[in-house]
C-alpha cells in the first residue's frame, strides 16, 4: 500500500515533488525549481529553472542578475507541472509577489504555505485561505509569546518619538526586501508626506516595489548628505547597519528596529535599540492558530522555526501534525 | 530615548513606561532624566512608590514569584509555558505576554497607590486572585512591570545612587541631604517628598541610626601644598565605612550609602556608645603577623548577605579610625579637624582595642620625606598618603583645598590587546572595552598569552578611533559582541597592585588597570611575561 501523500517528500534541502521532478526553495541548486518568494533562504540562485510568480522573478533578477531560465506565473494560474501535479500560486500576503504553492495530484491537494501573514500589509497582495488536504506551514513566531500588535500603533510610535527628537534622526532597522518598504507605505499610510531617506542596500528594492505598481512617495539617498539635514528625518537601513560605523554619520540617531522579534525585551537589549517596532512580515501565534483552525486540513505538517510549540498546539486541539527537519532557512530579518 | 506613553497622567502605564525607558536606555543621564521627568510629573503617593521600587525598598511579603507562576499554571499548557519562558529568558516578562488580553477593554488600569494597597492587603490565600484581578486589567507592558513592582525584583539597571541622585535634581536640592535624610525614611516618602517639593520641614532623624554622607578627597597631582597647614596619614586600602550607633542600633555604611551590617557582625556588635566613626574597614591578614591584610583578602567578606563563624575567624575585621562625626548626639562636623581628631582620641580607650584602633599621623617635614615614607611603605594595605586641612570642617563631598589623596606611583606593564567588545553610551559604536594578555612563557617556545585584565579608559577621543579601526580591521573572530584580533598591539597599562586570584586563568587580578600609552612602536612578543606582573604582587 502506498501511505497518503508519498508524492511529496520533505527533505533535508527543500520539499521535493517525486512525479514532477521538482522542489520547493530548495537549499542547494536544481534542475527545476518552485519558489514561494524572494527572501535570499528561500529563492537561490543556480536552478536550471525557476518558477515563480512575476514579482518574485524581477526580485530573484534584482539580487543574483541572470538566473537561467525563468517561468513567472500569475496568481491563479494552474501550472501543470508534469506526472500528473498542478501547481497554483496562491498569494501569501508575506511580500511582494509572495505566494503559497498549491499543489494537485491524484485528487490530493497539498498548500505549502511559504512564509505568510494575515495582517494587512499596502505593499501585497492579501493572503487567501485555501482548502487542502495537507497544510505545510511555516513557523517562525511559533511560540504563544508572540503576538504582533496592530502595525499603525508602531507606526504612530515612531512618528510621536520623532516629534519628541526633532534634532536627531530616526533610524529604522528593517530587511530590505518587503520590511523596509512595508514601514514606507505605512508611513504614507498615516499621512508622512516627507522624504524618506534609505540606505544604499535600500535603493533598488524600493525602486522595484514601485515599479510594480507600490507608490513609496519621496525617497531620497543619505549618501554624501551633510548631517544637519537628516536632523528630523526617518532613515530606513538593513538591521545590520544599526551599530556599524555608516550610522555615525547620522546626527545623535534614535534607533529603531523593526521586527516580530522585538516583543520580547531581552532581543530588545541584545540589538541595543532605542525604540523597538513590533512589525513582521510574519504570521503570529494567533495567526498561526487560526489559520490552521480555518483551514483545517486532514494534517498539517510544520516547516522551519519553532515548531515544538505548534506541535503541541495541534496535539491539544486533536489535529494530527508532524515537524519537517527542513534547513536552511533563518529567522526573519536577524 | 524616552518611552512614550498615552495620556494616562498617574496610572501604572506611566509606571510601566519609565521601566522599559530605564530598561532599553543604555546613557546614564537619558535615565536620569528618565527618573527626574516622572519624579516631577506624577503625583503623590505614586512617584513614591516608583522611588521605593528603583531604590529596592519595595517588600510585599504575601508576593512571591511563585504566585505567578501558580497563576499561569492555572492558565497555560505547561508545555507551552516552559517553552515559552525558555525563549523569553524571564518569567515576569514570559507572564505578562502570555495572559490572555483583558476581557473588558474598558476596565480602567490601576493606579499605582491602588496596586499598593491591594497587595500589602494580601495574605498567601487572596495573592493569586488580587494579581489575577490586576493583571486582568493591564496590557503587557502594564502586566510586565505590575509583576516586576510587586515581586520586587526589577534588575533594570539602576542604582539606588542614581535614584536618589535624580531625586536631588528634580526638586533642586542637595544631593548630600537627601542622603542623609533617606535612611529614616519608609515608601512612598511622603516627609521626603514634603520637604524636597514644597519646602516642608526637614525629615526627623533623631533615634534612627542615619548615614551621614562622606568627605572626600581630590587626586594631588602636584606636590605643592604648604605641608604645615595639612595633617598626614597613611590611605589604606580597605573600604570606607560609617559606624553609627543610635539609641542601641548599630549600622555600617559603605561609601555609597549601603548598609553592609550583615557581612560584618562583629564589627556592628562591637559599637556600643553613641557615635558615628568614619574608618576605613579591613580585616586582619596572617602573613603581616596580624596587622592589615590586602584588599584582596577583604574582598572575600564583601557582598555576603551573612558571614559563617569560620569566615569571621579566619579574616577578623577591624576599624581604622580617622574621624568622628558625632559624639554622643552632639555634631562634631562643623568644628576643625583637630579639634575632631582631639575628641576622638579621647574616646579610643572607651572601644574595643581588638575592633578599633587609631589612624596614625604620619610626620614628615619636606615633601621629600614624606615621598620617601610613601614609596618605602612595605605593608600591602597602604595606597598612599592622605592630606587633610587642619582646619577644616567635616564637608560632604570632593571639595578643592581640604583633602587630598596622594598614591604611591602606579605600576606599569606591556601588555598585548587580545579582545575588544563595543562601549555603551557614546561609545556604543566604538570598541572601547579591551581585555589584554601576558605571554606565560618566551613567546619563540610555545609562550602563550593569557588575559590578565580589562581597561576600558585611558586613552583620548582620537586614541579611542585610532584602537576602534585596529580592532576592526584586525579581527580574527567574533563571539557575539566581542572580538577576537590578532594579537599584534601592545599595551603599556598602568595599574595600582596586582593580586593573586583564583577566578582568573592567569592566576593574577588588578587594581584599577588602565591603559598608560598605546605602544604602537613595539612588537607584540616584547610584551611582558606573566612572571613579571607576578613578581609585582602583593597579598
Amino acid at each position: 500500500m502506498i501511505a497518503d501523500f508519498a508524492w511529496i517528500r520533505p527533505e533535508p534541502g527543500g520539499l521535493y515533488i517525486r512525479p514532477a521532478d521538482v522542489w520547493i526553495d530548495p537549499a542547494r541548486a536544481v534542475p527545476r525549481a518552485l519558489i514561494t518568494h524572494g527572501h535570499a533562504d528561500h529563492a537561490r540562485s543556480g536552478h536550471g529553472v525557476t518558477m515563480a510568480t512575476g514579482p518574485t522573478i524581477a526580485i530573484m533578477r534584482e539580487r543574483y542578475g541572470n538566473i537561467g531560465e525563468a517561468q513567472g506565473f500569475a496568481y491563479g494560474e494552474r501550472v501543470p507541472l508534469g506526472g500528473g501535479v498542478h501547481a497554483t500560486f496562491v498569494p501569501a500576503g508575506h511580500v511582494l509577489g509572495s505566494a503559497q504553492i498549491l499543489l494537485e495530484h491524484a485528487g490530493e491537494r497539498v498548500v505549502v504555505t511559504g512564509d505568510y501573514k494575515r495582517a494587512a500589509d499596502p505593499t501585497c497582495a492579501p493572503f487567501v485561505v485555501t482548502s487542502c488536504d495537507v497544510l505545510i506551514t511555516e513557523a517562525t513566531f511559533g511560540l504563544p509569546v508572540f503576538r504582533h500588535p496592530p502595525i499603525a500603533d508602531e507606526i504612530a510610535k515612531l512618528l510621536a518619538a520623532r516629534r519628541a527628537e526633532p534634532a536627531r534622526a530616526m533610524l529604522v532597522g528593517a530587511y530590505a526586501l518587503g520590511k523596509a518598504q512595508r514601514v514606507i507605505a505605512e508611513l504614507r499610510a498615516a499621512g508622512f508626506t516627507d522624504p524618506i531617506w534609505l540606505h544604499g542596500a535600500m535603493e533598488r528594492m524600493c525602486r522595484l516595489y514601485e515599479d510594480h505598481g507600490v507608490p513609496l512617495g519621496p525617497l531620497r539617498s543619505v549618501a554624501g548628505v551633510p548631517k544637519a539635514t537628516l536632523e528630523g528625518a526617518i532613515v530606513i537601513c538593513p538591521p545590520a547597519a544599526l551599530a556599524d560605523r555608516w550610522s555615525r554619520r547620522l546626527p545623535d540617531p534614535v534607533t529603531a528596529m523593526a521586527s516580530g522579534w522585538m516583543r520580547v525585551r531581552q532581543r530588545v537589549r541584545q540589538r541595543g535599540v532605542d525604540l523597538p517596532l513590533v512589525i513582521s512580515d510574519h504570521a503570529d501565534w494567533d495567526e498561526l492558530t487560526a489559520t490552521i483552525g480555518e483551514i483545517a486540513p486532514r494534517e498539517t505538517w510544520i516547516t522551519h522555526g519553532r515548531e515544538e510549540a505548534l506541535l503541541r498546539w495541534c496535539e491539544l486541539h486533536q489535529r494530527k501534525a508532524r515537524a519537517l527537519a527542513l534547513v536552511g532557512y533563518e529567522d526573519e530579518g536577524e | 530615548m524616552e518611552r512614550l506613553c498615552g495620556p494616562w497622567g498617574a496610572e501604572l502605564e506611566r509606571f510601566a513606561a519609565l521601566l522599559d525607558t530605564l530598561l532599553l536606555t543604555r546613557s546614564r543621564n537619558a535615565k536620569l532624566a528618565a527618573i527626574v521627568r516622572h519624579l516631577r510629573e506624577v503625583p503623590d503617593p505614586d512617584r513614591g512608590w516608583a522611588l521605593a521600587a528603583l531604590t529596592g525598598a519595595v517588600d510585599f511579603p504575601a508576593i512571591k514569584a511563585g504566585v505567578v507562576r501558580t497563576l499561569m499554571a492555572q492558565r497555560v499548557d505547561p508545555v507551552l509555558w516552559t517553552l515559552s519562558r525558555d525563549y523569553v529568558g524571564d518569567t515576569a516578562e514570559t507572564a505578562s505576554l502570555l495572559w490572555p488580553e483583558p476581557v473588558d477593554p474598558a476596565a480602567p488600569p490601576p493606579e499605582l497607590r491602588e496596586v499598593v494597597a491591594q497587595l500589602t492587603s494580601a495574605t498567601r490565600g487572596t495573592a493569586g486572585p488580587i494579581m489575577a484581578g490586576l493583571l486582568d486589567r493591564l496590557d503587557s507592558d502594564g502586566r510586565y512591570a505590575l509583576i516586576k513592582f510587586a515581586t520586587g525584583a526589577l534588575r533594570i539597571g539602576v542604582s539606588a545612587r542614581l535614584a536618589k541622585l535624580a531625586f536631588a535634581e528634580c526638586f533642586g536640592v542637595s544631593v548630600d541631604l537627601v542622603e542623609e535624610y533617606w535612611h529614616g525614611q519608609a515608601p512612598p516618602y511622603a516627609d521626603l517628598f514634603a520637604w524636597a517639593a514644597d519646602g516642608g520641614p526637614a525629615p526627623s532623624s533623631e533615634r534612627v541610626p542615619l548615614f551621614r554622607p562622606f568627605m572626600l578627597a581630590h587626586p594631588l597631582e602636584v606636590a605643592s601644598l604648604d605641608l604645615a597647614d595639612y595633617a598626614a596619614e597613611w590611605k589604606w586600602d580597605g573600604i570606607r565605612v560609617q559606624l553609627v550607633h543610635v539609641a542601641g542600633h548599630t549600622r555600617i555604611y559603605s561609601r555609597g550609602g549601603d548598609d553592609i551590617s550583615a557581612a560584618f557582625p562583629e564589627m556592628a556588635a562591637a559599637l556600643t556608645c553613641p557615635a558615628v566613626i568614619d574608618g576605613e574597614l579591613l580585616v586582619r591578614g596572617d602573613a603581616q603577623g596580624g596587622s592589615a591584610a590586602s584588599f584582596n583578602a577583604l574582598q572575600q567578606r564583601l557582598g555576603r548577605k551573612a558571614v559563617s563563624a569560620r569566615m569571621m575567624a579566619q579574616s577578623p575585621a577591624f576599624v581604622r579610625a580617622y574621624d568622628l562625626l558625632f559624639d554622643d548626639g552632639e555634631d562634631l562636623r562643623p568644628l576643625p579637624w583637630h579639634a575632631r581628631r582631639a575628641r576622638l582620641e579621647a574616646l579610643m580607650p572607651r572601644l574595643d582595642p581588638a575592633r578599633f584602633d587609631l589612624s596614625e599621623l604620619i610626620v614628615a617635614d619636606s615633601w621629600g620625606a614624606l615621598a620617601q615614607l610613601r614609596d618605602g611603605a612595605r605593608d600591602a594595605a597602604i595606597e598612599g598618603i592622605m592630606l587633610k586641612q587642619r582646619d577644616a570642617a567635616y564637608v560632604a563631598g570632593r571639595r578643592a583645598g581640604l583633602w587630598y589623596k596622594w598614591k604611591r606611583e602606579a605600576q606599569r606593564v606591556d601588555c598585548v590587546l587580545m579582545y575588544a567588545q563595543r562601549g555603551s553610551g557614546k561609545r556604543w559604536s566604538f570598541y572601547s572595552d579591551f581585555t589584554f594578555g601576558c605571554w606565560t612563557g618566551d613567546p619563540d617556545a610555545g609562550g602563550e598569552l593569557v588575559p590578565v585584565g580589562k581597561a576600558y579608559f585611558g586613552f583620548t577621543d582620537d586614541e579611542l578611533k585610532m584602537l576602534d579601526r585596529h580592532v576592526r580591521q584586525h579581527t580574527v573572530a567574533k563571539f557575539g559582541p566581542v572580538r577576537e584580533t590578532d594579537k599584534s598591539l601592545v599595551f603599556e597599562v598602568a595599574f595600582d597592585s596586582v593580586h593573586t586570584s583564583n577566578r582568573h586563568k592567569s592566576g593574577v587580578a588588578m587594581r584599577f588597570p588602565r591603559i598608560a600609552r598605546i605602544r604602537t612602536d613595539k612588537p607584540a612578543h616584547e610584551a611582558d611575561r606573566i612572571d613579571t606582573l607576578k613578581a609585582m604582587i602583593v597579598d
